[in-house]
């Protein structure tokens, strides 16, 4: 007993370990997280896998041992107890129960058996030597049942556990036969000691199949590798189906599969989606996740270095990687997912400082969620790979993006995976493009134009009277150098140098007047642009100033993008993949009939309630004796029930 | 546990029993005629059964008969004023004060603070008629809770038809569902043992969710009804749910027993409550109910969780503190039934439990990842 209740302590703070620390990640994380020593101690311990580490079976195992011996040693005197009657207790005995009572009233037989029968109960007699009759009566020996029903039960459930765990496995694992593949290796040429055939009886993995493609094998985490399991029949997705609610929230996850049998050749199809699971051969077959297949996609990239120039057409596939050659250099394309719904939350959070009415109105609302849930469009991830290695990971959006009336292209960078993203906001034209943003940016690094520019920026000043003709000359000069400054490094060459020359009481006026020049210059630049293009003015309002002044940040911004080449999404095929989790799991009714054992002995040991009650009839008067056993305020009431109905009785007789 | 040696029950049952099992026939007859084409062979499935533990509940207990038609009654009056339009929500003076889901809520928020303040003025001033008005309270209490999801329920349905669902599938219903629970148990174990003193200990477990529900609502809105996603699209989320709480209930209501108890035994407030023995045996007997419910409700999660994730068990974090949480109060049970042990070493016991439940209702959805999180802080 002591020992069993040890066993639960340590099954129950091995639990807990296993709920604090995450389970199975990959093994690098681990290390990173707790440092060699400790990553290796826990290692040994089975830690990252708490719930199928040998110790953790093994106290199960002991667990199921101790429970069999523990129903094996009491069983029997429990059964004789429920068979028996009790009936030849003798007058000591009766008369020693804390419930026990002579009463000056005579029963015949007939009468008491009347009486013990009618509130269910079932009798036993025994005449003794004395003349007199005992009767023994009891109702509830199923109490005693339950006893033996939840304590199988344990067993049994046990038993279906260890059925789908994973012990052939590990087993397997030890004696060598069997080694989980640690390399990303394709699918075929996973070596045979680390696949598992289809006999296999007992299994829980994962596979992710596109769309208009198979897949016959799943594949299972075991320690710092996986395994790859194959299964009876082929499974071919043909269509993945996602639906929203209104809201953007998901609604409907489905796959349309079909099913090929190895052997007979046969196909069925069916669809399945998350919580209506597919069981062909024994094999459920459930839909677990969702995500990009590999699309085809079309890009144009902008050479960043000649902006001006019509950008070219690239062809690729998410997920896939190529070659990228941009001026003269070689760089390697890698594509991530192509993502078609971005439902981000757009809506302005709950602010702290509303009045409690306001407050109290709000609560006391029904609606629907006011996050503002909505989906901004395709995306795709990519890195660009320079031929020393280094790469910068990219998220470009390919729907215009509407922010405070205005359209933008929205492209994110970061240059480590552990960072966020920055994002950069490149204003469109009326034509919904980012080609006049291309165009000023290309006038913005070409020098050949600033004498152009500041002549004209420089005339418009004089003008407008802002500055003296003694000045025109220093600010010509200084509107160059402005321009140039800002096209080698953006506002933040401009602030390094004010940081780096100017005595700090007067970096205030002199950033102002800087940022001033530029948004004088911007319009010039704008229209130097244009006229090159041999293209119409640009139009003097605010809403096309307002573009020049967001350029200006985007220009400034992509300073940091740091790539030569900015690639813009203008198509995509979507094709999805669909993630199956498939398991077989011969232990699962095994594990329903302990279940179900299990319920019936609690209702047993807890709601039913074993009475025994004992009517001595002799010539003269009753003894009535009862116990139960729990001796709690319940058997007080049925015993002064028991007194009442006797008395009753006699007194009809 | 009732009396054992008594009559059979078709024979003790009076003509107010059959006149109630009778409402509870024709209003799922009713319901069954309006809806009975857009229900599946599940739902169909969970009428029956619903109106037999129904009628079941109300034999057994005799205030649910009373209790659960009002709740209807004050539902179908809400649904009545809503006509079909939920912007009257905001219009009509009836839902805006007093019936529309939230409302209601809030009420019942009030009426449980303000039950608690009279149980307890009425248990240290030993005045019984503040006590019996406390016990009125957390009745009313318990009406606009039970009123106010089911109106909550059909208010989903106004929002949009696909967004209908049960509620219970998030946090914040679910803190209604057990605020109610542990309310019901009380008021019945109340009647029962006539230990209405004890109200001032239970009603503090759940003026605690009580806070916890406001918090929720003013500092993150969780009160906004969101619609179900696919993984909690299954009808044993109804079961599931609503079993585990009466889990979660009962254990609470075990625990401030338990604190209670300690008091006694310790001297304090000892005149003013109880014997320590009636509350053990109260005690026992919440948790022998918390732990069958909590049982069923464990099993019915694994057989979802084996059409949902691919397994019956998958030691997901709320799976494996379910198991603890099981583990415990089997532990508990045990040493009182086989080995005897009474009074305080499990009145200790039923507290920490609380602790150890509480952490699997609210810890793991705060401290750990895992399948089931439904419901962020």
């Amino acid at each position: 007993m002591r020992f069993a209740i040890g066993l639960l302590t340590i099954l129950a703070i091995a639990s807990i370990i296993g709920t604090v620390l995450k389970q199975n990640e990959p093994y690098p994380n681990y290390a990173f997280e707790f440092g060699q020593f400790w990553f290796v101690a826990f290692e040994k311990l089975g830690l990252y896998d708490v719930y199928h580490s040998s110790w953790f079976l093994l106290i199960l195992a002991f667990l199921v041992l101790s429970t069999t011996l523990c129903i094996i040693r009491n069983g029997p005197t429990f059964l004789r107890e429920m068979k028996s009657f009790r009936e030849h207790a003798t007058d000591n005995s009766l008369r020693a129960m804390r419930h026990s009572r002579q009463l000056a009233l005579t029963l015949d037989e007939p009468q008491a058996m009347r009486l013990l029968q009618g509130h269910g109960l079932r009798v036993k007699r025994a005449a003794r030597n004395d003349g007199s009759v005992l009767l023994a009566a009891k109702k509830g020996s199923a109490n005693k049942l339950g006893y033996f029903f939840a304590h199988i039960a344990m067993v049994v459930i046990c038993i279906g556990g260890l059925m789908d765990g994973n012990l052939p496995l590990k087993l397997g694992e030890l004696t060598g036969s069997i080694t989980p593949e640690t390399r990303d290796l394709p699918q075929a040429q996973v070596p045979q000691q680390s696949r598992l055939t289809a006999a296999n009886l007992s299994f829980r993995g994962s596979v992710t199949v596109p769309e208009g493609k198979s897949a016959d094998v799943i594949f299972m985490n075991s320690g710092n590798g996986y395994l790859v399991q194959e299964l009876p029949f082929i499974v071919t997705l043909k269509k993945f189906h996602v639906d929203y609610y209104g809201n953007g929230m998901p609604k409907l996850f489905a796959s349309d599969l079909v099913i090929t049998d190895k052997d007979s050749g046969k196909t069925s199809e069916h669809t399945i989606k998350v919580n209506h699971p597919l069981v062909v051969d024994g094999v459920a077959i459930y839909q677990a996740s969702f995500g990009d297949g590999g699309s085809p996609l079309q890009l144009k990239a902008w050479n960043l270095q000649t902006p001006q120039a019509a950008p070219t057409e690239i062809k690729g596939n998410s997920l896939g990687a190529q070659p990228l050659k941009v001026n003269g250099r070689d760089y390697r394309l890698e594509f991530g997912e192509l993502r078609v719904f971005n439902v981000e939350n757009t809506g302005t959070p709950s602010s702290g400082d509303k009045s409690l009415a306001q407050r109290l109105n709000d609560v006391r609302s029904v609606r629907q969620d006011t996050k503002d849930l909505k989906n901004i469009g395709p995306s795709i991830s990519f890195k660009l790979r320079d031929q020393h290695g280094q790469a910068r990971e990219y998220q470009h959006y390919m729907a215009p993006i509407q922010q405070d009336g205005a359209w933008y292209q929205v492209a994110g960078v970061r240059s480590e995976v552990s960072q966020p993203f920055q994002y950069l906001r490149i204003p469109l034209d009326k034509d919904m493009s980012i080609a006049s943003f291309m165009r000023l940016y290309a006038a913005l690094k070409n020098p050949a134009l600033y004498d152009e520019i500041r002549a004209r920026t420089t005339a418009k000043a004089m003008q407008g009277q802002a500055i003296s003709p003694a000045m025109q000359q220093q600010f010509s000069d200084s509107v160059r150098w402005v321009l140039s400054r800002f096209a080698q490094g953006g506002f933040g060459a401009l602030e390094q140098f004010l940081d780096d020359k100017v005595p700090a009481d007067k970096r205030q006026a002199i950033a102002q007047t800087y940022i001033k020049i530029l948004q004088g210059a911007v319009v010039d630049v704008m229209d130097v642009a244009q006229a090159r293009a041999g293209l119409p003015a640009w139009p003097q309002d605010a809403k096309h100033y307002r573009f020049l002044l967001d350029s200006l940040v985007s220009a400034s911004a992509l300073q940091d993008y740091a790539a030569p080449v900015y690639l813009e999404m203008s198509g995509f095929e979507q094709v999805q993949a669909s993630g199956l989790q498939m398991t077989r799991s011969p232990g699962k009714n095994v594990v329903y009939l302990g279940s179900l054992l299990l319920v019936i002995g609690i209702i047993l040991m807890f709601y039913v309630r074993e009475v025994r009650v004992w009517l001595l009839l002799q010539r003269d008067d009753t003894r009535l004796a009862m116990t139960s056993n729990r001796h709690n305020r319940d058997l007080d009431q049925d015993f002064e029930h028991m007194l009442g109905y006797l008395n009753k009785q006699a007194g009809e007789a | 546990m009732e009396m054992v040696l008594q009559q059979p029950l078709y024979k003790r049952l009076a003509a107010g029993d059959w006149l109630y099992a009778l409402l509870i026939i024709v209003a799922a007859g009713y319901s069954f005629s309006l809806y009975g084409s857009a229900m599946d062979y599940y739902e169909q499935l969970i009428l029956v059964g619903s109106s037999i533990g129904l009628v079941a509940l109300g034999w057994f207990w005799p205030s649910w008969r009373w209790f659960f038609p009002l709740a209807g009654a004050v539902s179908l009056l809400a649904i009545q004023l809503y006509d079909h339009n939920l912007a009257r929500a905001a219009e009509s003076f009836g839902l805006k004060y007093l019936l529309s889901s939230q409302s209601s809520f809030m009420w019942m928020c009030t009426l449980f603070f303000l039950a608690t303040v009279l149980y307890w003025a009425g248990t240290l001033s030993r005045a019984g008629l503040l006590m019996r008005m406390g016990r009125g309270l957390t009745w009313a209490a318990a009406v606009f809770a039970l009123a106010g999801l089911f109106t909550r329920w059909y208010e989903s349905y106004l929002i949009a038809p696909d967004v209908g669902r049960i509620p219970v599938s998030n946090l914040y219903e679910v803190f209604i569902l057990f605020c109610l629970i542990t309310a019901l148990m009380y008021l019945y174990y109340e009647a029962k043992f006539a230990v209405r003193q004890v109200g001032a200990f239970v009603l503090l477990v759940i003026s605690a969710a009580v806070g916890f529900i406001l918090w929720y609502t003013f500092e993150r809105q969780a009160h906004e009804i969101q619609p179900l996603i696919p993984a909690l699209q299954s009808w044993w989320m109804k079961i599931h749910v609503p079993a585990n709480f009466v889990g979660y209930g009962a254990f609470a209501m075990s625990a401030m027993i338990g604190v209670a108890q300690l008091l006694i035994r310790r001297g304090i407030l000892a005149s003013r409550l109880p014997s320590a023995e009636i509350l053990d045996e109260v005690m026992y007997k919440a948790i022998a109910v918390g732990f069958l419910f909590f049982t069923i409700a464990t099993i019915l999660g694994a057989m979802w969780a084996a059409d949902a994730w691919g397994g019956y068990w998958s030691w997901d974090p709320k799976e494996t503190w379910a198991l603890i949480v099981w583990l415990n109060y089997a532990a508990w049970l045990h040493m009182r039934l086989v080995k005897g042990w009474r009074g305080e070493p499990l009145a200790w016991w039923a507290v920490v439990g609380l602790l150890v439940t509480s952490f699997a209702f609210i810890g793991v959805n705060m401290f750990l990842s895992g399948l089931h999180s439904y419901g962020t802080l």
